[in-house]
């Protein structure tokens, strides 16, 4: 029974990989960016010989047809060798395993920051619905849910960077300073901005999300009940109130990575913050087809896992459906 | 019963309920599901409400709680001993001097044990659960428990005030009994009872006078002793609701 769910969610995980690298490869390969155009330049290219060219074509893989350079990729990732970059020259995972650790250290916090304030938010904006309180939250995370991640970006960049210098202006380390001499505190110093700006673009949704559900909590019969029992506001609020809006708050939290990861690529861009965010921008760009489906793979893992997590949360954590199995 | 020299507990006074509700855009729209209501519960008595459904009878008890819902405007007054309900006054009464008994188990916090939501557990047992109930969540009971739940969520304190809002039904008929003569030891301790049901049988079986409510209003106060009369009745509605007793079956009546 159990093992069958398993295997149940394993297939639709290689289903899902499957899909995603075949979609993925299929728009590269329909894109009108020539890789030799974009990565040597036309300058490059005219001065080059014949046989260079060639040389350079068979390395881009231009003349391969899509469906079999697909094949060709997919029978060495099932080995688990997903190739080498064309741009960065070294392995695609040792590429990604470099660039994930930026990202996800930006992803992990600002996922975190926006869940736990942004539930805090709407628990209060519910608990205190139609009040000043709540008018100004559910105004603010209005806002912020109609304005574009890369605008709040450059806004804090403008104010926070350029105009305040609290924070540097880009990247992941301080300029022209060695690696080995670059301190964990100059990681984390670059890293502020970006991930504040990451959090505040997804506080918006689990706020006005937790609010809903909040005010739904606070009309319930169960919450009238514990009025007329005589537990005060607060005691409502935290005994019944918390209780039953964070399962679906965190339920919500865990489906909203492919958002958080959405938004990491244009909080990156920004930023110049050399993540995985802005490596699939590049591969992209560049015709990376390896390195683009090794990221692309490794994020499609990072929502599936998000979203499977969701699923298991409800089995594990509510006692309707912990107990639901078992005989009375 | 002498009906003289009994204090009243709780007087209502010319009370109603609006609702202010907006439809299609900004026409507002007023309901008054409970109008001009006028009711007396001394100490010591159990008074029964009945009426149809939808005439009010679940609003009546939370006003005097204080939990109606927000787009409700109330207006009149209610006393409980002497002094007037004001919101504030309510807010300490509310669980130690005047208890609700809620309508359904949709009234139990979905993921709390029903333990921490019974304040003194041990009148579990008076209702004949075992120590096991207490460890449950309400989605375990079944309507029979929760419904016994539900009861030992006021009838484990003393309170000077008990509200039973339709606390019967799904209860097999001994069972009810059980429960309806808790609430009637609560009466002989000196309590007032409010009991809202649709029960009129049982009801007379407890009660000391039965309020009948039809839309919104309470249009007949009778003894429990008079209300099997029809003849000894003054509204068309509560005639009716007597004939309706399986004893005046013979007259042919309505039904309820
Ligand atoms: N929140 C609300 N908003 C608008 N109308 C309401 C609201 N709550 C109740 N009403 C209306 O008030 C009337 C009386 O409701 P109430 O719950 O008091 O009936 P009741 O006599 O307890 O019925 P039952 O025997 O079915 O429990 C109903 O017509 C209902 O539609
Ligand atoms: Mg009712």
């Amino acid at each position: 029974m159990k093992l069958n769910i398993v295997m149940k969610k394993a297939l639709r995980l290689v289903l899902l990989l499957l899909g995603v690298s075949a979609a993925a490869f299929f728009l590269v390969s329909i894109s009108p960016i020539d890789p030799l155009q974009t990565n040597i330049g036309q300058a490059a290219l005219g001065s080059m010989t014949e046989e260079q060219i060639e040389t350079l074509r068979q390395y881009w893989g231009v003349d391969v047809p899509a469906g079999e350079r697909f094949l060709y990729w997919l029978s060495d990732a099932v080995r688990g060798d997903f190739g080498t970059s064309l741009l960065y020259r070294r392995p695609v995972m040792e590429v990604i395993g470099e660039k994930a650790g930026y990202s996800l250290g930006l992803m992990t916090f600002a996922w975190i920051i926006s869940g736990v304030v942004g539930f805090l938010l709407g628990v209060i904006s519910g608990a205190c619905k139609e009040r000043l309180p709540d008018r100004f939250i559910t105004g603010g995370a209005l806002f912020l849910s109609g304005t574009p991640a890369f605008w709040i970006a450059l806004v804090f960049l403008t104010v926070f960077a350029v105009e305040l210098g609290w924070f540097p202006v880009g990247l992941a380390v301080p300029m022209g300073v060695p690696a080995d001499q670059v301190t964990l505190w100059d990681k984390l110093y670059h890293a502020c901005l970006p991930a504040l700006t990451l959090s505040v673009t997804g506080i918006s949704n689990i706020a006005l999300h937790t609010r809903e559900k909040m005010v739904q909590v606070m009309e319930s019969d169960y919450v009238l009940f514990a009025r007329a029992r005589g537990e005060d506001p607060r005691s409502v609020v935290l005994r019944h109130g918390l209780r039953n809006v964070i399962l679906p708050a965190m339920t919500l939290q865990l489906g909203s990575i492919s958002e958080i990861l959405g938004g990491s690529v244009l909080v990156e861009q920004v930023f110049s913050y050399p993540g995985l965010g802005q490596a699939a921008v590049t591969a992209g760009l560049g015709g990376d087809v390896p390195l683009l489906l090794g990221i692309t793979i490794l994020s499609a893992i990072l929502v599936f896992a998000g979203n499977l997590a969701a699923d298991l949360l409800y089995s594990v954590v509510d006692p309707r459906m912990k107990k639901g199995g078992e005989p009375r | 019963m002498s009906e003289q020299n009994l204090n009243t507990l709780l007087k209502i006074r010319d009370l109603s309920i609006d609702f202010l509700q907006y439809e299609r855009g900004l026409r507002r729209r007023i309901t008054h599901p409970v109008s001009h209501l006028n009711l007396d519960v001394e100490a010591g008595q159990m008074v029964a409400i009945v009426g149809a459904s939808g005439s009010g009878k679940s609003l009546l008890a939370h006003a005097v709680l204080g939990i109606l819902p927000y787009n409700a405007v109330m207006t009149g007054t209610m006393e409980f001993d002497g002094q007037e309900l004001t919101k504030k006054r309510i807010e300490t009464l509310r669980g130690t001097e005047i208890c609700l008994v809620p309508q359904g188990v949709s009234w139990l916090d979905p993921l709390m044990k029903v333990g921490s939501q019974v304040k003194d557990r041990s009148a579990l047992a008076c209702y004949g659960l075992g120590p096991e109930v207490d460890q449950m969540y309400p989605f375990e009971l079944s309507g029979g428990m929760a419904r016994r739940v539900l009861l030992a969520t006021a009838t484990s304190r003393t309170p000077r005030l008990v509200i039973a809002d339709e606390p019967t039904p799904g209860l097999p008929l001994d069972r009810a009994r059980r429960a309806l003569s808790h609430l009637r030891d609560m009466a002989e301790d000196g309590a007032g009872v409010l009991l809202i049901t649709h029960d009129v049988e049982l009801a007379l079986e407890v009660s000391d006078r039965i309020a009948v409510m039809h839309e919104g209003t309470v249009v007949e106060n009778a003894l429990a002793g008079d209300f099997p009369y029809p003849q000894r009745l003054n509204h068309p509605y509560a005639k009716a609701l007597s004939r309706a007793l399986p004893q005046n079956e013979f007259f042919g009546g309505g039904a309820i």
